[in-house]
């Protein structure tokens, strides 16, 4: 119980379509994590799929069982609101209440049912109080509570951590997989936190302006991009991206930049034309400091020393390019370094964003540069 | 008690007076009198005679002039400090008054009639709350059957004001539909039509559906607001819509939403509705006395114009039964002043 099919999702208010053919199988139990900018859509996919607004065009299945036109309510299925949308003139009892008696459940069941709630979040003592005087994680647990006591199908959760501060997002983010591993429901999360998405998701779900870029396990999304954005979209901080075109004059390739600079590549791809615009993505965790002057030279525009590690903003190859260190440099604004990109996977890809190939480079790769 | 004091004498100025203190004082003190001294002036009025209301210049608390019985004399007769031509004063009867000659006597010795000049007297006068103006419309007057027919149509009126504004208002903040707007709209341009104008068509309908002489008709017509609505929805708007899709998701119908989710939360503007609605009911004066003509249905202030006669009206008793009819009012904002203030403030108008 708990699967969920979304054939040729189509959404549109009036002329503007706002969710492009969305094709998805969430399998019963996984932890499903939808993750863009703003205004990409997420939101409303979940909204769709919750019954909250109609879809214009595709099916949506859920068990099997087309349910287009079921009613948000008898979708079985339970929503977390980014608001929590606890009713504020109920108590906190009555607020988990709600929709079991309109349910029709009998009062022993309720009260059966919101007392394992209770428990399993730890809000037994407040249960006599109004959402309005409780705090934001005691709201966000009666939030999450009020889900768990339908037993639905399958949870929707939407951005439900944004409006904790930082430090009470780190501790429910642990709880919630911690939920979903006792509960082994399927969930689905929206969030626009890619933080949030690598940690809890089984699969996730990359999507930019109503179309999805990249389904895939957090580290396939990690180690194999499959486009420029989602390869921008997912790590932190973000990647860096070289552009130029790609030469051969001697039989190794070798990307140009409109600057000039030369960035060499270690293995050869045959799939790219010589001369063919192409852009090459680094990771900044994937630079590092060459203790010799080999690598490529860099002008340090910012460094932000975290203890643990140094993230050094530098320019390089005619654009602002971000390394992470690990430990404590002795660097600072102005100085020229020298970073190498040994040991690190390269990401290609072409004029239209896809990636061509991922290159890996060895260990000791330390490219003479002209 | 000297904190009040420090409080109340706290100036700008500190030890002297600021130009603004002043003007305070001055605006307030005159606020006061603008705003409260009419309402003491009536309560105060309700107790004079009809004599003590003819009377000019007019007082404010009721004064009679003091009477006595006299040996001799059938009625009591009128008490005067008369000034004697030795320049003493006495205080005597009078008798009758001839002209400008005033026939007195002395309450002590009614034998010997004395001569004063009307100007040289003046009436022996005591403050006299003349209660009878409260008593005898209770017994004369049908006083409880109006009552009656006012609380019945200002609470029933009220009650369905509520139900009926507070759907209606539900429907055109919470639902996306063709042409919510220009129902709005038209809703709100009703505002413009004043009562008198409709009056003959409204009057018409009523009689057609036979609820003339009616106390139906007198509350039917009443019921839909536009500024009822305009205030609810104003309200609602502000009520978030992720409330609603919770509640769709608990499998509420749109009837529990209404009912469990809406109105609890609107109750603010509901307040400030029932408020305004009971205060229109109760003064509604026009409209009774349109729809009722028989007496036992009459509402309180179709009652009271039946002291206001052609050749003669009882000020005396008007004034008492205004002040009976406007306690209720007053009760009613005593008891929900704080919903006023904070309901308002919270839809945003008036």
């Amino acid at each position: 119980m708990g699967s969920i099919t979304l054939t040729n999702i189509q959404k549109s208010y009036g002329a503007v379509n706002v969710l492009h053919d969305i094709n998805l199988a969430i399998a019963e139990g996984e932890f499903i994590v939808f993750v863009g900018p703003s205004g990409c859509g997420k939101s409303t996919l979940l909204r769709v799929i919750a019954g909250l607004e109609k879809v214009t065009g595709g099916d949506l299945s859920i068990n099997g069982e087309r349910v287009n036109d079921v009613s948000a309510a008898d979708r079985g299925l339970a929503m977390v609101f980014q608001s929590y949308a606890l009713y504020p003139h109920m108590t906190v009892r009555q607020n988990l209440a709600f929709g079991l008696e309109n349910a029709g459940m009998p009062k022993v069941e309720i009260t059966q049912r919101i007392g394992e709630a209770a428990r399993m979040l730890e809000i037994e003592q407040y249960m006599d109080r109004r959402p309005g005087q409780l705090s934001g994680g005691q709201r966000q647990r009666v939030a999450i509570g009020r889900a768990i006591v339908r037993r639905p199908t399958a949870f929707l959760l939407d951005e439900p951590l944004s409006n904790l501060d930082a430090e009470l997002r780190v501790s429910t983010r642990a709880e919630i997989a911690a939920l979903h591993a006792r509960l082994k429901s399927t969930m689905i999360y929206v969030t626009h936190d890619q933080v949030e998405a690598m940690t809890l998701a089984n699969r996730i779900v990359v999507m930019r302006a109503g179309r999805i870029e990249q389904v895939g396990t957090p580290l396939d999304l990690y180690n194999q991009p499959a486009n420029r954005f989602v390869a921008g979209f997912i790590g932190a901080p973000h990647m860096n991206f070289v552009e130029g075109t790609l030469e051969s004059p001697n039989g190794t390739q070798m990307l140009h930049t409109a600057q000039g600079d030369v960035l060499h590549l270690p293995q050869h791809v045959e799939s790219i034309a010589p001369g063919a615009p192409v852009t090459v993505g680094l990771r900044p965790q994937h630079i590092s400091l060459s203790d010799d002057q080999s690598g490529f030279a860099a002008q340090v525009k910012l460094v932000e020393a975290l203890g643990s590690e140094t993230v050094i903003h530098a320019s390089a190859f005619g654009t602002k390019l971000l390394a992470i260190v690990p430990g404590q440099r002795r660097i600072s604004t102005g100085d020229t370094i020298y970073l190498s990109y040994a040991n690190a996977p390269l990401h290609l890809f072409d004029q239209s964003g896809l990636r061509i190939a991922t290159v890996q480079t060895e260990k000791g790769y330390s490219p003479t540069f002209v | 008690m000297s904190a009040a004091i420090r409080f109340l004498t706290r100036r700008k100025g500190g030890k002297g007076w600021h130009w603004t203190d002043i003007v305070t004082w001055v605006w307030l003190i005159g606020g006061l009198f603008i705003m409260f001294g009419p309402a003491v002036w009536l309560a105060f009025s309700s107790f004079k005679t009809p004599q003590g209301l003819a009377e000019f210049p007019p007082s404010i608390l009721p004064y009679v002039t003091q009477q006595v019985k006299v040996e001799g004399y059938e009625k009591p007769l009128m008490l005067y400090n008369a000034k004697m031509p030795d320049g003493s004063t006495r205080v005597l009867a009078e008798v009758r008054r001839i002209g400008i000659v005033s026939q007195m006597v002395d309450p002590k010795a009614p034998g010997e009639i004395i001569k004063v000049n009307i100007g040289d007297r003046q009436p022996v006068r005591e403050v006299s709350f003349a209660t009878e103006n409260y008593t005898q419309p209770f017994m004369q007057f049908d006083f409880f059957r109006y009552l009656w027919n006012s609380v019945f149509v200002t609470v029933t009126a009220t009650l369905i004001t509520l139900v009926v504004n507070s759907m209606a208002a539900f429907a055109l903040s919470k639902y996306e539909f063709k042409g919510r707007n220009l129902a709005m709209l038209t809703i709100l341009a009703t505002l413009m039509v004043p009562l008198s104008v409709i009056l003959v068509p409204l009057y018409s309908i009523i009689s057609t559906v036979g609820l003339f002489n009616s106390l139906w008709g007198v509350i039917l017509p009443t019921v839909a607001t536009p500024t009822g609505v305009f205030i609810l929805r104003q309200y609602m708007l502000t009520i978030p819509d992720e409330l609603i899709d919770a509640a769709r998701m608990d499998k509420a119908s749109e009837w529990q939403i209404y009912w469990r989710i809406i109105v609890p939360l609107t109750a603010p503007a509901l307040a400030v509705l029932a408020i305004f609605s009971v205060v229109w009911r109760w003064n509604d004066f026009l409209w009774p006395l349109i729809v009722l003509s028989r007496r036992e249905l009459y509402t309180l202030q179709v009652g009271l114009s039946i002291y206001a006669g052609e050749l003669n009206v009882q000020w005396h008793y008007i004034l008492a039964m205004t002040v009976v009819t406007m306690i209720p009012v007053v009760v009613v904002f005593i008891f929900l002043q704080r919903f006023i203030t904070t309901g308002i403030a919270g839809s945003g108008l008036k």
